[in-house]
């Protein structure tokens, strides 16, 4: 780690010198980066939990609808895909905006986020077809805790769909160069982890339901 | 400051070295933690007239100087109070205002963020008690007990908004005290000054790391299980509507696996500032420094193993109790050991009997008899004869007075001087420990004699003849000799605050590297960041005793120091949720009414945010000797 390298140059050294340099850390990682992969394991956590609760209670729905009379599994594979894809859509974004293709970086930016507003639009279509199948938040506690969890998976593809919007402004002059490739790297983390927990949910939630 | 500092952001940003927007728009890490302690001292003094007003209702059998249901909102409210908004702001006081010397940085990794975390625990803290403006008859005030059991909160058996402030005050806490955890984390891992290693730190620095990771770990489960109930009160969700096939139990699960780390996450800090404080009172190195350190990192991780220890009368069988009482006789080990490492450090020391030390020895004395009771509880067929008596009771004060809040007043003396460039008076300080010490022992002692009489928690008032009466009378009698010594400490910081800022930069012989700065330290801390060699760089700086070169100093920068900005964003930030919150209270009475202040919370929210993120971190420029 970096401090020990510190402890090799000359004797006389102030640190003041170090701590200009923003970039420069103990653990040569950027502050953000960092303190984003704390956040992104608290979150682990959290979806954790909810996905503990839906367990608990997806079979809860009788007399009622539950889930293998409403899960349609082509659909949710193709809206499974198309957030897969925004997630390489995401890499290609971080990779053009750190070789400093700031325009490049800006489209790839761009794709994600329409990748992210087609998933939301198959969740919106999902919700009123299952609504109108007669499984609400209140029908059942399967409908509580189903609508619960991919609600808030939701909500935040809908939050990170809003941060790349942000970005796309933020790199509106001469696009996401590579003085702005940190910014739109701890994008992307958040992305792909929201991509991640979308992967275990379509497993358990959608997959594992039909497994005999 | 003010006058010399360039500002460098795009927008204009406030600037001001003094005054009220001085404080509203401050991102300087000293300034947050004295906001953090004169906030959460208020709130002490509110959760504290609220045990006042129980005992005094307990004094004497048949007492109804409260109603049953104003009973039970005292209690939930007192047992929120100290815990969210007394103890643990407290805890983030010392943490905010000493992590940054401690490590030798110029502030905390996120400034801006750090602000925020205050400032969303002042909104939270202040929305959490609206209630009482609006009485206890009509079920405004929490009362639902401190964990809020389902289904105690569901809407057919508390209609009124109290559990609607409790969920959503806690959730709105929660996210500044998870804002804090990820910020502490990276300050201590990435900011520390050139060579102090982490096996260099001192202690008190990691039982924040430790904290903070318990903190980021435990509060998502405790948010998930406030959204539910929530969801459950707001939109008719059926989480745990039993008739639905909703499971109350589930709630304890989720409720307690956050419940038993927020144990540590109370005392862990203490330990810590604990740590700090014996060794220099009694000029001696901190005995067993590794094993201190790996003792805490092994409670913050058997923490969450522990929790269905507060279910063991729930009924989940012989084997998980079974289970359940061995993990929590395990997590006692590495908490024996430091008391030991404690008393180790003492022995043959010159020790040096100042208030700081007085706090800190008693805090050895109470936390032990707390840890005893504890142990107790962790047999699973003793607990089933302890649950819901005082007995239990007697437990959580001693860990928690005896305990944290021992350890938060040899702190404020301890580092007093530091933060106010004045000592606080010693001979009041003498009267401040031996009141509370004896107040305290006078009114949380008998609870054992009535836990094992039978008397069970929460009961608003008993008959008599059940033999309850004296140790409930003495009870009573202690909490006056408590307030007392509170008083006592409150005038203390009343005279010392008159009289000149004459503190040394070092009274005690310090041994870390906040000694090394004036009384108070300037805003930059650090004119020149020092170079650390040793554990207790300090001290040996001083006394040698035949190390090599412990600490060194280089020549302070040559240029300006760069700080950074103001920022009125996390106010801002901090405005949003709020707002959105109080929507949320009315979605049961008003609905579209209600969706309009949550429409109107989201938009500050996201106003605030893209102002954070445009306006950048920014920054002054300050010259070394300015603004001290």
């Amino acid at each position: 780690m970096a401090y020990h390298g510190h402890a090799h140059h000359g004797s006389v050294h102030t640190g003041g010198a170090h701590r200009s340099h923003a970039h420069e850390t103990n653990t040569g990682i950027d502050n953000r980066k960092l303190g984003f992969w704390l956040f992104i394991a608290s979150e682990s956590i959290f979806f954790a939990c909810l996905l503990v609760g839906y367990l608990v209670y997806k079979n809860g729905y009788e007399p009622g609808v539950g889930p293998r009379d409403l899960f349609n599994i082509e659909l949710t594979t193709i809206s499974t895909f198309v957030l897969l894809m925004s997630s390489l859509a995401m890499v290609l974004g971080v990779n053009a905006a750190q070789r400093n293709l700031g325009r490049k970086a800006r489209r790839w930016v761009l794709l994600t986020a329409l990748m992210g507003l087609a998933f939301l639009g198959f969740q919106a279509y999902e919700f009123t077809h299952f609504y109108h199948a007669g499984l609400s938040l209140s029908s059942s506690v399967f409908g509580t805790a189903f609508y619960t969890l991919t609600g808030f998976h939701g909500a935040h593809v809908a939050a990170g769909v809003v941060w790349l919007l942000t970005l796309l402004y933020h790199g509106r002059g001469g696009g996401l160069t590579a003085d702005k490739a940190d910014d739109v790297e701890v994008a992307g983390l958040y992305w792909h982890f929201v991509d991640i927990v979308w992967i275990v949910l379509f497993t358990v939630l959608y997959l594992l339901e039909f497994v005999e | 400051m003010a006058t010399a500092a360039k500002t460098l952001g795009i927008l204009p940003r406030p600037n001001a070295a003094t005054g009220f927007w001085s404080w509203v728009a401050t991102v300087d890490h000293k300034r947050i933690g004295i906001l953090y302690g004169i906030t959460a001292f208020f709130f002490f003094l509110v959760g504290g007239i609220e045990a006042w007003v129980m005992r005094l209702q307990l004094a004497r059998p048949g007492l109804e100087l409260v109603t049953a249901k104003t009973f039970n909102a005292l209690f939930t409210m007192h047992a929120t109070t100290m815990i969210f908004l007394g103890v643990m702001p407290l805890l983030a006081a010392f943490m905010n205002y000493l992590l940054p010397l401690l490590i030798g940085a110029r502030d905390v990794a996120f400034p801006r963020l750090n602000a925020f975390s205050y400032w969303i625990y002042l909104f939270g803290g202040i929305f959490i008690n609206v209630g009482w403006l609006m009485g206890t008859a009509a079920g405004h005030v929490p009362d639902s007990g401190w964990f809020g059991y389902a289904n105690l909160t569901s809407v057919e058996f508390s209609g009124g908004l109290g559990p609607d402030f409790w969920t959503l005050g806690l959730l709105l806490l929660g996210i500044g005290t998870l804002v804090s955890g990820f910020n502490f984390i990276v300050t201590i891992l990435n900011m520390r000054a050139p060579g102090m290693s982490l096996m260099k730190m001192p202690v008190f620095v990691w039982t924040i790391l430790v904290t903070s990771a318990i903190i980021i770990f435990a509060f998502p489960s405790v948010t998930v299980a406030l959204i539910m109930l929530m969801f459950d009160r707001a939109f008719a969700a059926n989480f745990f509507e039993v008739a639905a096939g909703g499971s109350v139990v589930f709630y304890q699960h989720l409720f307690w696996t956050f419940g038993h780390p927020e144990v540590y996450i109370l005392i862990l800090p203490a330990m810590g500032i604990i740590s700090e404080v014996l060794p220099v009172h009694a000029r001696k190195m901190l005995f067993g420094y590794s094993v201190m350190v790996f003792s805490t990192a092994l409670i913050g991780f058997m923490g969450f193993t522990v929790w269905s220890h507060h279910m063991f009368t729930v009924g989940m069988g012989p084997v998980v109790n079974s289970i359940f009482s061995l993990t929590t006789m395990a997590i006692a080990v590495p908490t024996g050991v430091k008391i030991f490492n404690w008393l180790s450090t003492m022995w043959g020391g010159q020790v040096r009997f100042t208030t700081a030390m007085l706090f800190a020895i008693g805090f050895i004395a109470c936390f032990t008899i707390g840890g005893l009771s504890g142990f107790m509880h962790a047999s699973a067929p003793s607990d089933a004869q302890q649950h819901d008596t005082y007995f239990v009771v007697a437990h959580i004060h001693y860990v928690l007075i005896g305990g944290s809040i021992f350890a938060i007043f040899s702190g404020i003396y301890h580092w007093f001087p530091k933060v106010f460039g004045r000592l606080l008076d010693e001979r009041l300080g003498w009267w401040n420990f031996w009141l509370v010490f004896a107040g305290f022992h006078t009114f949380a002692f008998p609870f054992h004699f009535l836990g094992l009489l039978g008397m069970p928690r929460r009961i608003y008032t008993y008959a008599a003849g059940m033999g309850w009466e004296f140790w409930n009378l003495l009870s009573t009698i202690g909490v006056f000799v408590l307030a007392a010594g509170i008083l006592v400490f409150i005038a203390n910081v009343v005279v010392t605050m008159r009289k000149p800022m004459d503190a040394p930069s070092d009274p005690w012989d310090g041994r870390t590297l906040e000694w090394t700065l004036p009384s108070p330290p300037p805003v930059y801390n650090f004119a020149a960041v020092p170079r650390v060699h040793l554990r207790d760089a300090f001290w040996f700086h001083k006394h040698p005793e035949g190390k090599e070169q412990a600490l060194e100093y280089g020549e302070p920068d040559a240029g300006p120091i760069h700080l950074p900005g103001q920022s009125l964003m996390p106010v801002l930030l901090a405005l949003g949720p709020t707002v959105a919150a109080t929507g949320v209270l009315f979605l049961r009475l008003r609905e579209s009414f209600a969706v309009g202040v949550i429409v109107a919370g989201f938009i500050v929210t996201l106003l605030a945010l893209w102002g954070w993120a445009f306006e950048g971190e920014g920054g002054t420029l300050i010259e070394p000797g300015e603004g001290s």
